[in-house]
């Protein structure tokens, strides 16, 4: 057992996965000597050398598009785009090449990669560098959406998503990159993509969120009422989503919340709740909640409290909730 | 059949003002004048003074990340001289802030944008200026657009966009050059070639040499400066703003030069960098040659040095102190210029945005009216 942040955690998978599988190499923006802006990838290339971890021309197009290639032929590429902000210039390569290689081959040629992705807001980062854009590539069949929040769920989940045979996209919360740490296993585990996790058990109303909101979900819950019993669910994938976790939790509360960053319309808050009331009406008490970003641009630092999801207004959908 | 030269060509470099304050008499003939010159170096020592006290104030944490120009100067200012203020367009990265104060851009907004406040980006009218762009190597197809709506407008304007040598890896710069030279439109290209994008030296970005190589693939004229030469970047943009307005197409200018400082305020560019090539370069520094030249030239001395210092040191402390002291932006500034009339959804959102969703349709049936109670419990 080590105690780690999630910066940590992550970078102690990449260095294991880059030893137990010689496939495996990364690529990406100042991943090399810098160590990545966040260094999740610091002192790797010192470790396995400029052919396994590779600094690369500033193209993420060009980034994605080649490690599809990689893929196809044999290796097991760990693209890194900077910040979710970037990962614009992919888009074509990710939603048109790699999601669909599979299937538009009928299995003949599969595309084994996992994107990582730094997300999120709260960090009083310049423009462009706290979006958070998981529900674009959940829309976009063939990619599996991974956002792991706390250090260990990361370290099985990364690990997952580099066996894993399709897809990946690997979104880790900035915010929460060194807010905390937590005991990390260092032995080989896997988590297994598309399971949820109950963080809180309860019986009167079940939460729903991922990522830096957790937090803000926990802070929330500390603050409702004492007889409040609240049921916790941390996504931890968003693709394929886990709707029995969820609606085995929902049967059982009767009344739900989900939390995201992300902006409400078309947002997965709008697909939980449409599931929750196809498997759970006659079980309902109230109406499924969203609590989300708004329908407008991320702002700038200044405002961007104002934007994000807080324990406040947690709270009052927790009250009104429970009070409906 | 014997082979043949398919295609041959060669690239101009042009230095007038060397690190040595040496001047080429030849070249630099009828450049600018003295006046002009110090016109230059004054917004150089100003944008310089604005880097040094940016930096503090993110340190102090009294701003968000910021990228320093420092030792980057010289191609800003060339290129702006060229340039008619309110007629031409400016379509910039984020290193070349004299430009944009030359072309009108009050000081303070650079300073608020990098504190986080959109209300930086709001252009003044008449001030020809795009914001500054962080998507790396997105923003020139915009200048080109730009150029291209002069043409046919058969006006002359000219649209000028800088960018860096690794933006030059991007996809759109090179449809941004293609669609330029194919369209023949006026737009000058500038590449800052400052040899790194954050940790990534140029060998690694690149095998051309040189930025210029790649106007040669899209058959656009292209010359190669010292980028640290405030003579020699204008006497290039001078050229270039010609050929622009007199519709023959688009230029590509490298400028050869170096960021004295981190890639920002949150690099550590000794991760990366040798000591000693950042000593080399700041021997190389635009401004001290300029200053050197004039000097040596009787049209400048010591005396009005310190002075102008001092009046950018007077400038820059009231340039913080409008950013500082701005008004606070209204908690839901954020929505209002979503769009030119908000649509009525977003305006409830607006409206509610401290309420939870069901607080936003009070008059739902089984909502209980006394929340504020529970919530209070
Ligand atoms: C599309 C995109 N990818 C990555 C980044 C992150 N990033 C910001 S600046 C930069 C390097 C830019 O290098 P260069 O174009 O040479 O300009 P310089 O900073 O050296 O002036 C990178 C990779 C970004 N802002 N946008
Ligand atoms: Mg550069």
């Amino acid at each position: 057992m080590a105690t780690l942040n999630l910066v940590q955690s992550i970078t102690l998978t990449l260095q294991q996965a880059m030893q137990a599988d010689e496939r495996v190499i990364l690529l990406g923006e100042d991943v090399g000597l810098n160590g990545g802006v966040f260094r999740v990838t610091d002192g790797l290339q010192a470790q396995f050398g400029e052919d396994r971890v590779v600094d690369t021309p500033l193209a993420e197009s060009g980034i994605i598009g080649t490690a599809i290639g990689l893929a196809i032929n044999g290796m097991r590429p760990i693209p890194e785009i900077q910040y979710e902000g970037f990962l614009g210039p992919a888009y074509d390569q990710i939603v048109n090449h790699a999601a669909r290689y599979r299937n538009r081959t009928r299995g003949a040629i599969p595309v084994p990669l996992t994107i990582r992705v730094p997300v999120g807001g709260g960090i009083h980062a310049p423009e462009l560098h706290s979006d958070s854009p998981e529900t674009i590539y959940t829309h976009s069949p063939g990619i599996k959406v991974v956002y792991p929040t706390t250090p260990s769920d990361a370290k099985g989940l990364l690990t997952a998503a580099i066996r894993d045979p399709d897809p990946v996209i690997f979104f880790e919360p900035k915010k929460v990159y060194r807010s905390f740490r937590e005991e990390v296993s260092e032995d080989d585990y896997e988590i297994e993509i598309g399971k949820a996790k109950v963080v809180n058990e309860g019986s009167d109303l079940t939460i729903v969120t991922w990522g830096a909101s957790l937090f803000e979900c926990l802070g929330a819950m500390d603050n409702a009422p004492d007889d409040a019993d609240i049921e916790l669910i941390d996504l931890r994938t968003i693709y394929p989503l886990d709707i029995d976790t969820i609606a085995e939790s929902v049967e059982k509360t009767g009344r739900c919340i989900v939390v995201h960053e992300a902006p409400l319309t078309g947002g997965m808050g709008a697909e939980i709740s449409a599931r929750i009331q196809e498997r759970c009406f006659l079980h309902l008490e109230a109406p499924v909640q969203r609590v989300t970003g708004f329908d407008t641009i991320m702002p700038f630092y200044k405002l961007e409290n104002e934007y994000l999801v807080d324990a406040k207004r947690i709270g009052s959908a927790i009250a009104e909730t429970l009070a409906y | 059949m014997p082979k043949t030269t398919a295609y041959q060509a060669t690239i101009e470099h042009i230095s007038i003002l060397d690190e040595h304050a040496n001047f080429d008499a030849e070249l630099g003939e009828g450049v600018m004048t003295d006046e002009q010159a110090l016109h230059l170096y004054e917004h150089m020592v100003n944008c310089r003074e604005l880097d040094e006290v940016a930096f503090k104030l993110q340190r102090s944490g009294r701003m968000g990340t910021y990228p320093q120009n420092k030792g980057q100067e010289a191609a800003a200012v060339g290129v702006a001289l060229a340039l008619e203020k309110g007629k031409d367009w400016i379509v910039p990265s984020y290193r070349e802030n004299a430009a944009l104060f030359m072309h009108g851009l009050p000081m303070h907004y650079i300073l608020m944008y990098w504190m986080g406040d959109e209300r930086g980006s709001k252009m003044p009218e008449g001030v020809n200026v795009t914001p500054l762009s962080v998507p790396i190597g997105t923003h020139m197809l915009h200048a080109t657009g730009i150029a291209w709506a002069e043409k046919l407008r058969k006006s002359d304007g000219v649209a000028a966009t800088f960018f860096g040598d690794g933006a030059t890896s991007e996809g759109d710069f090179h449809e941004a050059m293609n669609f330029a030279s194919t369209l023949k439109v006026g737009v000058v290209f500038i590449g800052q070639n400052n040899g790194w994008a954050i940790s990534v030296p140029r060998s690694k970005q690149m095998n051309s040499e040189t930025l210029c190589q790649k106007a040669l693939a899209y058959g656009m004229p292209t010359v190669r400066v010292d980028g640290n030469d405030i003579y020699a970047v204008h006497y290039a943009a001078k050229e270039a703003v010609k050929r622009a307005r007199a519709g023959e197409g688009p230029t590509f200018i490298e400028c050869v030069t170096y960021r004295l400082g981190d890639h920002t305020t949150a690099d550590d560019a000794r991760r990366y960098r040798d000591e000693a090539e950042v000593e080399a370069w700041r021997n190389r520094d635009p401004i001290l040659r300029v200053r050197k030249y004039l000097t040596a030239k009787g049209s400048w001395d010591d005396a009005r040095d310190e002075a102008l210092k001092a009046k950018a040191k007077k400038i820059v402390a009231e340039v913080v102190d409008a950013a500082i002291n701005v008004t606070p932006p209204e908690t839901t500034d954020f929505f209002d210029d979503m769009y030119q009339s908000l649509p009525e959804d977003l305006r409830k959102q607006r409206e509610t945005m401290r309420t939870s969703s069901l607080g936003q349709n009070p008059d739902q049936v089984g909502l209980k009216a006394d929340t504020a109670a529970v919530e209070g419990r």
